[in-house]
């Protein structure tokens, strides 16, 4: 069902999930969001399955009216949102009403926002994804950003009003960050072709953030890292968070929509939590590298999916839908019955007729 | 060279199996590819052939990297075959000149050879697909006669058509989206190189090979449905 509609599209707003996955070797891009850990957050707060696409919203954010009654989660980037002029919670699971105006201002803190839907950002899943390939024009809603007068379908729109209103991340669950961002970094696999002054110079130095910033990677500017002979390899893959370096000696870090491979020396590559991270910085951002070994990168990303996990299993999930079709003289009704968190809903062709009242027995 | 393994970050492990473009050690990297996709190893996510090494994608919660380095070891040496994937010839018709190639006055200006021979020396050879990258669907293919050698365009275009045909130095390859470009545009192919509805988006893998075959302006019309 169309249950949203562009009224503003923002600055950039695109429809994105985990990401695309298994056609590298066909120069395809990953793509997917940039902040999978707010993405990841967002569609938690509504009990979306993991994976739901939902909309990333960059700098300056969209105006929606809702078309059927929603639960949204807005995560990430301070956007101030407003329901119909009036000021909602972010990282909250909230309730918005069929008529109603989903508005999201300019950024404050951070740079991108993931606005989750209960059901999901129903676009056609294109090799493997619903998230929206930039790069190369596909994917998402019509493989670009939204307009104005864009409708997006939204999954089982109405049918699934969830008791997940209220909802809201525990206080501390995102760590305060600091004046400069420390990103954390594996070395190689090209270190070999960098001075040890190069490799110092990077480890020590603080670089901040350029302009020069989008969904394919970010330039950062600070001391030059010195090659041993030159800067170019024999073109090999990218990986999420990789750090080229050209030939000026200033590192770009490689992104969600970067290409699949490069030609440039990479000294390093930012673990996947941190480049996460790196996706919420603005320009003039200070950023400092800080180098790991491969057993703490891997216990930081077992902390990290920890997290979610936990979080996760502190919200049960509404695991027990069924929908049943009838067909009496000739009519078909859609009969749901929902049934988790000690609750129930009993809904005909989508509209509820019977649900369980508050503190009713089961 | 002996084999290295490189990490490429927490969750990608590179086999690099040489230094050097070289179509022989380039069949091992698709050997490899071929292997560890066969092997399905729990954890592996995909693997990414390149030049002369091999990416794989792995998630270190569900696979430990040293377990994997072994396992690729393993499958190293047992790798030789093609495992009933034999590459493809690949042929990509394709019209030369005129405002489907407007370089290829220049190309035969700077190399001093007739256009007609320019068409017939990039026609020829058999190229062989050392992998795809760059964007969606391009191949990079070696490798280019080097009496056909030319500069890259000193201003890039901002719209190149999709399926353009273009040279620079000893390279050549095809445009699959209109985008921005720098090398010389000598002709435009009707076959398309990308496609994301279909499951194997593009019809040039690593490892395959392919050949340009000259056609006339009709016969691309036709086969590009009538517009150009």
């Amino acid at each position: 069902m169309e249950a949203l509609e562009v009224v503003r599209p923002g600055l950039l707003t695109t429809v994105q999930d985990l990401g695309r996955f298994g056609y590298h070797k066909y120069g395809v891009p990953t793509s997917g969001a940039m902040d999978q850990a707010a993405y990841r957050t967002a569609n938690l707060l509504v009990d979306n399955e993991e994976g739901a696409a939902a909309l990333e919203v960059t700098g300056e954010g969209p105006a929606l009216r809702a078309r059927a009654d929603l639960t949204v989660a807005i995560v990430g980037a301070e956007m101030e949102p407003l329901v119909n002029g009036r000021p909602v919670e972010s990282d909250a699971a909230i309730d918005i009403r069929s008529g109603q105006l989903l508005e999201l201002g300019r950024a404050r803190r951070g740079l991108r926002a993931y606005l989750a839907v209960a059901g999901g950002i129903d676009v056609p899943p294109m090799l493997g994804s619903r998230s929206t390939c930039l790069p190369a024009a596909f994917g998402g809603f019509h493989g670009r950003a939204l307009r104005e007068g864009d409708l997006l379908p939204v999954g089982q729109a109405g049918t699934r009003r969830l008791p997940v209103a209220g909802r809201r991340l525990p206080p501390g669950w995102w760590d305060a960050v600091g004046d400069v961002l420390t990103l954390r970094v594996i070395l190689g696999p090209q270190d070999d072709q960098f001075t040890g002054e190069g490799i110092q110079a990077f480890l020590a130095g603080t670089y901040r953030v350029m302009p020069e910033m989008d969904r394919m990677g970010v330039r950062l500017q600070g001391p030059p890292i010195a090659h041993r002979a030159g800067a170019d390899i024999i073109s090999d893959s990218t990986p999420l968070g990789a750090v080229q370096v050209p030939a000026d000696g200033q590192p770009i870090i490689l992104l969600a929509d970067r290409q699949t491979t490069g030609g440039y020396t990479k000294i390093a590559v930012v673990i996947g939590e941190d480049a996460y991270r790196l996706a919420q910085a603005m320009p003039g951002q200070a950023v400092r590298f800080c180098r790991i070994s491969m057993p703490e990168a891997r216990d930081a990303r077992r902390a990290y999916e920890g997290k979610f996990l936990a979080l996760r299993g502190g919200w049960p999930r509404w695991r027990d839908r069924q929908n049943y079709t009838l067909t009496l003289g000739g009519q078909s009704y859609r009969i749901g019955v929902e049934e988790g968190m000690g609750k129930y809903r009993v809904s005909l062709d989508g509209r509820t007729v019977r649900q369980s009242e508050e503190g009713e027995p089961r | 060279m002996a084999v290295r393994f490189l990490d490429a970050g927490e969750s990608c492990l590179v086999v690099e199996l040489g230094d050097r473009i070289d179509i022989a050690l380039n069949l091992h990297v698709r050997a490899l590819c071929l292997a560890v996709e066969r092997a399905t190893l729990p954890g592996v996510q995909e693997a990414v052939p390149t030049y002369r090494s091999l990416a794989i994608y792995y998630d270190p919660l569900a696979i430990d990297r040293d377990v994997l380095k072994d396992r690729i070891s393993g499958l190293l040496g047992s790798s030789g075959g093609e495992g009933g994937q034999r590459p493809k010839l690949v042929e990509i018709p394709t019209v030369y000149g005129g405002e489907y190639g407007p370089d290829l006055e220049f190309v035969g200006r700077h190399t001093g050879l007739p256009q007609d021979d320019v068409v017939r020396l990039h026609a020829a050879p058999l190229y062989h697909v050392y992998m795809l990258g760059f964007t969606a669907g391009f191949a990079y293919l070696g490798e280019l006669s080097q009496r056909l050698s030319v500069p890259r365009l000193s201003t890039p275009r901002l719209r190149v058509p999709a399926g353009s045909v273009g040279i620079a130095g000893t390279q050549t390859g095809v445009y699959p989206l209109e985008s921005p470009g720098g090398w010389h545009i000598i002709g435009r192919t009707s076959l398309r190189l990308f496609d994301a509805a279909r499951k194997a988006p593009t019809p040039i893998s690593p490892g395959d090979k392919v050949r340009f075959v000259r056609i006339e302006e009709r016969e691309y019309l036709k086969a590009a449905g009538g517009s150009p």
